[in-house]
């Protein structure tokens, strides 16, 4: 690892990240200040931090869902902040803190909404919920489902998507060894298609496994 | 998959949900029931007033209680779905021709529904020759006011006092929907030249097309 300025920059050859002393100001507060980064195919890079060191922020800016203010960053090739970080958004999977679900469909209907929209192969859709362990609840309404359920309805969604670029924000909080099981599984199915995956919890113990793991404080990031 | 593909398919999903939601069904259309009696219960039972008012209060009625119901639409929208839609490839401009399907069905059944009520309640003549061009003229005012409605959720999306500047922008800029429906069915029933009046409806249906469309993918950049 070398360090370069403020944040912390690994040598990388074309990496799927590459954050260029960002930074993402919101009314008036700085949620993400100097941010140096770069991860690399096959990384799986680990952020650890208390609660609103800018955990999140970060990752919503990876997935293109937040524009930077300061400096200049890159995903999937794509220029943040430009039009064309459009087109590397369905190549992002991000499992949030929120799920993004609709919850007045079932969980059988969510997933195959997603097929239908992202043009994906629907017969897939059972398959990936028989992996997950959730075929014999695809009828339950996703409102209906227990938090853990709902998880791994995000989870089996990455099956279906197969992302270049997964984002994990605290994905295996509250999660029985099983799930925990399938994010580990994902993770592994990611990196070795030539992808990378960040995940971030205020839990460094959720980090075990990282290729590397970083901390974020106050919105700026510095190696652990 | 292609924008009216994505379109078409969010367009399905917004209705399924309605459907299990039933808010439009279960209380904006008895509300807007209720509301037609109050002419006739304050004037007793003067049927050739209220013939002659029918139309009036449809429209009004037609437009108040249909601005609640398409800006409902836009508000059910959370930051979740956003997400989803974003991270699965979704066009903005396929959000927003889905969304105003979705919103064009359910106002046309409003208005058909509310219409029903008028023929009974006002005892308004209707000729079995003037459906065709009053259907017309209620589909093409429930497809502005729905693209207008979008457009305007769109805009304030993720502003403070949403709601209620979506409702400032929407009243002012439906006022050509409003006189164009409204002068075609009054022309319909005069036997007048109704051509000038549904063309206004029919272009202004097409400009809040090109503009939603247009503004569809800047206004999804600006809010990242």
């Amino acid at each position: 690892m070398q360090t370069d300025g403020p944040g912390v920059r690994l040598a990388a050859v074309q990496p799927l990240v590459a954050l260029a002393r960002v930074g993402v100001t919101r009314d008036g507060n700085a949620l993400l200040d100097d941010v140096v980064l770069d991860i690399a195919p096959g990384e799986v890079v680990g952020v650890s931090g208390p609660n609103g060191s800018g955990k999140t922020t970060l990752l919503r800016l990876i997935a293109t869902l937040i524009r930077p203010d300061r400096g200049t960053g890159h995903v999937l090739g794509a220029r943040l902040a430009t039009p064309g970080a459009f087109g590397v958004r369905h190549r992002i999977g991000l499992v949030g803190h929120e799920p993004a679900l609709v919850p007045e469909l079932t969980i059988f209907e969510n997933l195959d909404h997603i097929a239908r929209l992202g043009g994906l192969d629907r017969d897939r859709v059972m398959p990936v919920l028989e992996i997950v362990g959730l075929a014999g609840a695809a009828r339950r309404r996703i409102r209906a489902a227990s938090r853990g359920m709902q998880r791994r309805v995000e989870i089996a969604h990455m099956l279906l998507r197969n992302p270049d670029l997964l984002l994990l924000d605290e994905a295996a909080s509250g999660l029985d060894a099983d799930a925990a099981g399938l994010i580990e599984a994902i993770t592994t199915r990611v990196t070795a298609n030539g992808g990378a995956v960040v995940t971030v919890s205020h839990d460094p113990s959720h980090l075990q496994g990282c290729t590397r793991v970083l901390s974020i404080s106050a919105g700026r990031l510095v190696s652990a | 998959m292609s924008t009216m593909r994505q379109a078409r398919e969010v367009a399905r999903i917004d209705l399924v949900v309605e459907g299990r939601v039933g808010e439009t069904i279960r209380v904006i259309v008895p509300f807007a029931v209720a509301a037609l009696l109050v002419l006739p219960l304050a004037q007793g039972p003067n049927l050739a007033l209220l013939r002659q008012v029918g139309p009036a209060v449809f429209w009004t009625l037609g437009l108040l209680f249909g601005m609640q119901i398409a800006l409902r639409q836009s508000a059910n929208d959370t930051d979740a779905r956003r997400d989803l839609y974003a991270l699965a490839g979704v066009d903005p401009a396929a959000r927003f021709l889905g969304r105003t399907a979705s919103g064009t069905v359910l106002l046309t059944v409003f208005l058909a529904v509310l219409f029903v009520a008028i023929l009974a309640l006002y005892d308004t003549p209707l000729t079995g020759a003037a459906v065709p061009a009053l259907a017309m003229s209620v589909v093409l005012f429930a497809y502005g006011l729905a693209a207008l409605a979008t457009l305007a959720g769109e805009v304030s999306s993720g502003l403070r006092n949403r709601g209620a500047l979506a409702s400032l922008i929407v009243a002012p800029l439906s006022l050509p929907l409003v006189m164009g429906a409204a002068q075609t069915a009054a022309g319909i029933g005069r036997d007048a030249g109704i051509l000038s009046w549904s063309l206004l409806l029919l272009a202004t249906d097409i400009a809040l097309t090109v503009v939603g469309v247009a503004v569809a993918g800047p206004l999804e950049e600006a809010r990242t």
